[in-house]
């Protein structure tokens, strides 16, 4: 299991989040790249959408399947990772780094707190395992 | 209760992702999905595939009773010979595809789907009324294991003296493999040359390890079903549940070369002579989708903006590098070349009925 970067937050269903004042950055975790494999298409929404937390602003896909990609807190587009286009993999390759998704600012930073620490996550994703 | 093949043990110890498939907890891939397609097309792959049903029949009648329930013409097979075919019920759907064996004149094997076993034994054992034949479901005295790609001969021969060159297409024959005894057939589900071991339960492990062992230095791994998924689709091989059941007769899941209608009677043959002089009003297709975004199962197929059919089968396919599926489609838009669109999510990608297989292998002369 690759480590999960301490200064980033995560939701249960597997995104992270940088945050930097109003603003975030957000992925998929390498939990979640693993499972899903190899990636090969990534849907991305256009700069300027809204979404509420929890709601679907993506998906990726992999060999195998799709899955959604959630809002962890709501908030607007304000830029999308463009060479995922081209370079899905960067998706399994660098999930917190290169294999970004979107940058977003931030409608209520309060949500922000009641995302998951990196130590949180870790166990979540243990007891999803045992189950 | 999930069910488990006598290489279960194997597959976790090795590290295997187990998934629930047709009430068995099985192998879904190892080392990855696309690395395991690739080892198949390019060197060898080897499958756990004990999950399939065997259900044997046996007696004076055997033939009749095989002829009965299966559309193709096991007449024309031969001793040792095997024949890929469908079961129908009466009004013409498909209750299951299967891989006859014929053993000998009065003992055929029947390989069918892990989810259709216990029904399709009921369903055979019910037809056998008048028929001096013994239907018997031996899927428990049976695993299998398919070892599949261009290297699959040269490591399997590395572990017998049976000259497997001799053992043609779609033929059987009594194999000792490493002592060990067992029926080895040149068939698959990967589009590669390929064989399938049945073999005794207490002997699969032994043979799992010693095929890896063996065809280690030829590049084969141990491959999952997600593999065996995206390698059967490159090839257009129907997978039951999906491509065909039981509302889809096989005329339109493009089937009707394993469909004899020659044969004087086989269950479900007067619907499908009755389809066949009405006209089939859709038939399954192979399409490309000419965008990034994979079409999935279920995927409506839309034409003039109505949806029209669904997709059965869809996925990126790893070797050919496109996004490939099966769709059914009215008979008048299902010729190759015509394009439509497939609904992915919120929006409709084009796709366009291409010729099938997808994929088809090189012949090999050597």
């Amino acid at each position: 299991m690759a480590d999960t970067p301490e200064d980033l937050s995560y939701t249960k269903d597997h995104e992270w989040v940088r945050v930097k004042v109003n603003e975030a950055t957000v992925g998929i975790t390498a939990h979640a790249q693993d499972q899903l494999g190899d990636v090969v298409y990534v849907e991305l929404p256009k700069v300027g959408d809204k979404f509420e937390s929890s709601e679907p602003f993506g998906s990726v896909e992999s060999v195998k399947a799709v899955s959604e990609i959630y809002m962890p807190v709501s908030g607007t587009v304000i830029e999308v990772n463009e060479t995922l286009n081209d370079s899905p993999e960067l998706v399994n390759e660098d999930p917190y780094g290169d294999g970004w998704m979107i940058r977003i600012k931030i409608d209520n930073p309060a949500q922000v707190d009641a995302l998951l620490t990196s130590i949180e996550y870790d166990d979540y994703i243990k007891e999803e395992a045992a189950e | 209760m999930l069910k488990h093949t006598p290489l279960y043990e194997a597959h976790v110890s090795i590290g295997a992702r187990m998934v629930e498939f047709a009430g068995w907890e099985m192998p879904v891939q190892y080392s990855g999905h696309v690395q395991e397609h690739m080892a198949v097309r390019e060197a060898a792959g080897l499958f756990d595939v004990s999950h399939m049903g065997e259900i044997e029949i046996r007696g004076a009648d055997a033939l009749a009773l095989v002829q009965r329930i299966s559309t193709n013409d096991a007449s024309k097979l031969q001793d040792n010979q095997v024949q890929y075919s469908t079961m129908l019920i009466e009004e013409g759907g498909v209750l299951d595809d299967l891989l006859v064996y014929r053993i000998n004149r009065e003992y055929f094997i029947l390989v069918v789907n892990a989810g259709g076993t216990d029904a399709d034994f009921e369903w055979i054992k019910s037809h056998a009324a008048g028929l001096n034949a013994e239907v018997h479901n031996t899927s428990a005295a049976f695993a299998l294991l398919a070892i599949q790609g261009p290297r699959a001969e040269r490591i399997l021969q590395e572990l017998t003296d049976h000259m497997l060159d001799r053992i043609p297409y779609y033929w059987s024959q009594r194999v000792f493999v490493d002592r060990l005894d067992c029926r080895v057939s040149r068939t698959g589900y990967t589009g590669e040359d390929g064989f399938e071991i049945l073999c005794e339960p207490g002997d699969a492990r032994h043979l799992w390890n010693r095929l890896l062992i063996i065809g280690q230095d030829q590049g084969l791994i141990p491959c999952g079903l997600a593999a065996r998924n995206t390698l059967r689709l490159e090839a257009a091989y129907r997978l039951y549940g999906h491509d065909m059941d039981q509302t889809t007769t096989p005329l339109e899941a493009g089937l009707g070369w394993v469909v004899k209608l020659t044969k004087r009677d086989f269950i479900g043959r007067d619907a499908l002579v009755r389809q066949k002089e009405s006209g089939l009003k859709r038939k399954l297709v192979g399409f490309e989708v000419l965008d990034r975004a994979p079409a999935r199962d279920g995927y409506p197929v839309v034409i003039d903006g109505r949806e029209v059919g669904s997709v059965t089968s869809g996925s990126p396919a790893p070797f050919l590098k496109k996004n490939i599926g099966l769709a059914y489609v009215p008979t008048e838009h299902a010729a190759i070349g015509t394009e439509f669109f497939v609904a992915v999510r919120s929006r409709h990608v084009p796709a366009r009925i291409v010729q099938t297989p997808f994929y088809k292998r090189a012949r090999q002369f050597d």
